[in-house]
């Protein structure tokens, strides 16, 4: 499946945070585990201890049944903490839909989410336009390149104050925008009325990402396409390039 | 209630005078009224099926891939090689009428635990529902409630919400129905039963504290009509709480992966009485319960109020003493309350007890199992007829292609995109068909097969016609899922009529049960279980009598599926099948005509089954490259939705005859509209052997054109027709009513 040979792509570790009320944790144990033959483990939320992995994946669902704030709850869980250290460490972390809320409410990412404009949950597959293969999460894709992957959430209208929007586009943190088929941000392209069409964002240093979208429910071509598997691949790439 | 009023206690919970004497032979005694609220509810039609029993009986049942039929929580269904699926359906009508929002998401989670009680993991929500007229604010209020309902609590869940259908008449104004289906995956050595064995064995209840929240759900409100009292009951419905749900699923499927558990069933209907003596009944044994142990959320409850409450995310779990802390572990993990509440007996009766104090004592067979039975005398009613309509009942109208685009922005019949999409309908990863078309289709996870699921009503046909409406239904379910390529394999039920005590309900009943029944026999589908939900009436005014049907299917390949949209320019277009369209019961007639009469024509059983044999032939020879049924709307509408969905016109020719619109909006259960490459066009018709088959047009280009002989009916541009189907139900909802045709001319 990758250009590396899959004794190399063993020796990869994930972790999967399970929160009480998480429900994409499944999903993306098997996207690492079936799709990229890496190893994926599940890691509960009283965990404490990170050692040894290489990535530690914050899965989409209703962390808390999203009571009082999406994320707002979760951030608290004792794992949250090890999270910050992992990342402070330079680990990979990706959030995912509720993964990316709970790193917004955490402090890991810059910027808050407001609910959707339209008022209601959106479950469907949109575009996005990748604007930053420079880093861990996007390697395999190309610049600007459109990729068809699903949301599906109440809350993902991303809010920044301006200053915080002009350093997130100064640093190139913006990671992938809503868009048309033609590449456009479009107004009418953006599921959720976020500012800017943004879809996910990245910390100062790149090793922390967090998305709506879900690359996990499309790594195969037969539940509805495959587009999320670079996300996964580029992890991969990044993790064993530094491992030589 | 009425408290201070003459009527006696037994009448104010809902019981005959003769129930009450029946009560006080069986008991020797007069029950107190910690036991007449018991027995109110395990004697109430909701839950004693008391004008039902004796008629459900004579559904087919069996089947060598049945591993549980009705009784138990759910319905199980062997796939092969030791995996299973569950599938249950149940109504929530008369809370969603009155809270749509909580009716709806509590209707969720009273399905997903029947699924989760039998150890089976949910793996997919199918939601059919029915309201009145989207003109109406009340009914705009209602659907967004319900969606709204159903995409909180199931969304939370991680429950794929994948399919179900929405239909609007006025004869749902006052009571609309939402009713849930719920299908999950179990190996069958993790199959639980709903049982409480073992005497000296445990009682525990898991998951959410006891409230007044739901008190008289199945009594006061699922088994009554509706009165200007309704707003009254408000209280009756409970409040859902998809959060602890979803950690009293994982933690019941951890203690099933860790043989924790002797018996489960879930909290429903009824609330702790109905659970525990139905967990004795099953084990053939007695309970003792104490009701000073059962956490509270609201101070100063009385007994009969402790166990009659249906507060929802609750389990009844039986353990034996020995894995007594294993399960207060697992609960503890998951951040739920565990209490012992009761001890298994041997002695056949649930007795309950205030600490020390014996309150209630009652034999588990007269709970359950003795409630009485009514039949009544059946009376045909007076709309019903033998005779088709006359042809020219109602005049052709001049511009069939402005019919055509009437009947795509039906609220009916136009795209539902606006209520799926705030369904999570992808969580779990598994959808190799996504909503929008003939029937759901999940792969399993390192297997190759699939399993297919649909759900079908048609309460205006079935109140033309009971009989033939639900052999159409089930039919039509089946048709469905063999669109896709899928077997149809076993069915669930939810039985949706009115007051079964007037002889005209009771003869829909009778005649829906005995033409779902022709049709399960003949086209191999048992009955795994289901729900039926009768006084479903307001003022007086029944709803149509519809019961919908929910079925499963498998494909031996789920990567060898078909969906309806046409898929490439050129392709020959056909239909299959011989029936005959009738303007009876259509969408047309309601929608152009105003009107609801005559007699809907019958499905021929046998030829239906040669058939869909064909149609699947077709598909996993990979002959066929799209498939649809011809349902709602006719033919016209189903080309034009093929049409739509691939963005592919197509030339279609018909033979003349007298009444082409007829022809094409006419609506006959059997035919199915097929595409097929070109070269492929003889191997399919040899294939065909003796099952008519034959090609109407062509695709291609971007209109849809139909013409019978020299005479052009329909010719009108694909967007047009599209915009017209994909637009409308999102202005409805807004209150700005269907798109006009000449509207749609001019964008």
């Amino acid at each position: 499946m990758l250009a590396l040979p899959q004794t190399e792509i063993k020796t990869v570790r994930f972790g999967v945070v399970v929160f009480p009320g998480s429900n994409c944790d499944a999903d993306s144990h098997d996207a690492v585990g079936t799709f990229t033959g890496a190893e994926a483990r599940y890691l509960w939320h009283k965990d404490t201890q990170l050692d040894g992995l290489d990535c530690v994946i914050l899965p989409g669902g209703f962390s808390y049944g999203d009571y009082l704030r999406p994320g707002a709850i979760a951030r608290f869980s004792p794992i949250m903490k090890a999270v910050g250290r992992f990342a402070a460490a330079g680990g990979l972390v990706i959030g995912i839909c509720n993964g990316f809320q709970i790193l917004l409410e955490a402090g890991l990412l810059p910027g808050a989410m407001h609910r959707n404009q339209g008022l209601k949950f959106v479950c469907r597959l949109v575009n996005l336009r990748v604007e930053n293969t420079s880093m861990p999460f996007t390697g395999k894709y190309e610049q600007g390149q459109i990729i068809r992957i699903p949301v599906a959430h109440m809350e993902g209208n991303y809010f920044i104050n301006e200053a915080g929007l002009a350093e997130l586009e100064d640093r190139n943190q913006i990671v992938v925008r809503y868009c048309n088929e033609s590449g456009n941000a479009a107004k009418e392209a953006n599921p959720n009325g976020s500012l800017g069409n943004i879809a996910g964002v990245c910390n100062r240093e790149g090793n922390v990402f967090g998305l709506m979208p879900h690359p996990e429910r499309v790594c195969d071509p037969l539940v509805g396409g495959a587009d999320g598997r670079g996300v996964f691949k580029s992890i991969i790439i990044s993790v064993l390039k530094n491992k030589s | 209630m009425e408290l201070g009023t003459d009527r006696p206690a037994y009448e104010l919970l809902g019981l005959k005078a003769s129930e009450y004497d029946d009560i006080c032979a069986r008991l020797g005694r007069e029950p107190n009224y910690v036991e007449l609220a018991i027995f109110s509810l395990m004697w109430s039609e909701h839950c004693g099926y008391k004008h039902s029993r004796p008629l459900l009986g004579d559904l087919p049942t069996g089947g060598d891939c049945i591993l549980q039929g009705p009784g138990e929580n759910a319905g199980i269904v062997d796939i092969g090689e030791g995996l299973a699926i569950a599938m249950k359906i149940e109504s929530h009508n008369h809370p969603s009428a009155i809270e749509p929002f909580q009716g709806a998401a509590t209707g969720i989670g009273g399905i997903v635990r029947d699924i989760f009680a039998v150890g089976a993991r949910p793996i997919a929500c199918l939601d059919p529902l029915h309201f009145g007229s989207l003109a109406k604010a009340r009914q705009r209020f209602l659907l967004e409630g319900v969606v709204a309902g159903v995409a909180a609590y199931g969304n939370c869940m991680g429950i794929p919400t994948i399919g179900g259908e929405i239909h609007f008449e006025d004869s749902y104004e006052d009571n609309c129905l939402v009713n849930v289906m719920c299908v999950g995956l179990v190996k069958h050595g993790d199959i639980l039963k709903a049982s409480a064995r073992g005497e000296g064995n445990l009682i525990f209840l898991i998951g959410s504290t006891t409230g007044r929240d739901g008190i008289g759900g199945a009594s006061v409100l699922a088994s009554a009509e509706f009165d200007e009292t309704a707003e009254e009951k408000r209280p009756t419905v409970q409040v859902g709480d998809p959060f602890t749900e979803k950690k009293l699923l994982e933690a019941c499927l951890e203690m099933r992966d860790r043989r924790l558990l002797v018996g489960l069933q879930d909290l429903g209907a009824g609330g702790l009485s109905s659970s525990a003596s139905e967990m004795a009944s099953k084990g053939g044994s007695g309970i003792d319960l104490d009701i000073s142990r059962v956490p509270l959320r609201e101070e100063g409850m009385e007994p009969f109020e402790i166990m009659i409450s249906e507060s929802q995310e609750r389990m009844l779990a039986c353990t034996t003493t020995q894995n007594e802390v294993a399960v207060k572990n697992v609960c503890a993990k998951w951040d739920l309350d565990a209490t012992v509440v009761g001890r298994v007996t041997g002695n056949g009766r649930l007795r309950v007890f205030n600490g020390e104090e014996l309150i209630g004592d009652m034999p588990v067979a007269a709970l359950v199992d003795e409630a009485p039975t009514y039949i009544v005398k059946p009376a045909r009613p007076g709309h019903e007829t033998d005779k088709l309509l006359p042809p020219d009942r109602y005049p052709q109208p001049p511009d069939l292609g402005a019919v055509l685009l009437k009947l795509m922005t039906s609220p009916n019949i136009c795209s539902r995109r606006w209520v799926w999409q705030q369904y999570d309908h992808m969580v779990q990863t598994n959808n190799a068909l996504w909503p929008g078309g003939e029937a759901a289709v999940l792969r399993l996870k390192g297997r190759r097969q699939g399993v297919a699921l649909t759900t079908d009503g048609n309460g205006r046909r079935c109140y033309l016609d009971p009989r033939r409406g639900a052999r159409a239904v089930v039919a039509e379910a089946a048709r469905n899922l063999s669109c896709v390529g899928a077997r149809p394999v076993a069915i669930t039920n939810c039985l949706n009529f009115g007051n079964p005590e007037k002889g005209g309900i009771y003869h829909q009943f009778r005649e829906a049960v005995a033409g779902m029944k022709e049709a399960c026999q003949a086209l191999g589908t048992p009955v795994t279980g289901g729900n039926v939900s009768f006084y479903n009436e307001s003022f007086g005014k029944a709803i149509y009598p519809n019961p919908v049907i929910g079925m499963m299917g498998l494909v031996e390949d789920a990567s060898r599926i078909r969906d309806h949209a046409f898929k490439d320019a050129g392709d020959a277009v056909l239909l299959l099948g011989a029936a005959e369209p009738a303007v009876d019961g259509s969408e047309y007639q309601l929608s152009v005509f105003g009107e609801v009469a005559g007699r809907i024509p019958d499905v021929d059983l046998e030829s239906e089954k040669k058939m869909q044999l064909l149609l699947r032939e077709a598909i996993i020879k990979e002959l066929a490259k799209s498939a649809h049924d011809v349902s709602d709307g006719g033919l016209a509408c189903c080309l034009a939705e093929s049409a739509i969905a691939g963005g592919i016109g197509a030339v279609i020719s018909l033979d003349e005859v007298s009444r082409p619109d007829i022809l094409l909006f006419g609506e006959a259960p059997g035919l199915v509209v097929l595409t097929a490459a070109e070269a492929d066009l003889e191997r399919l018709l040899k294939l065909a052997a003796g099952v008519p088959l034959k090609q109407i047009g062509r695709t291609g280009g971007g209109r849809l054109a139909v013409t019978a002989g020299a005479n052009s009916l329909i010719d009108l541009p694909l967007a047009q027709i599209k915009q017209a189907w994909e637009t409308s139900l999102e202005a409805m909802v807004a209150g700005n009513g269907a798109p006009r045709a000449g509207d749609l001319a001019n964008r």
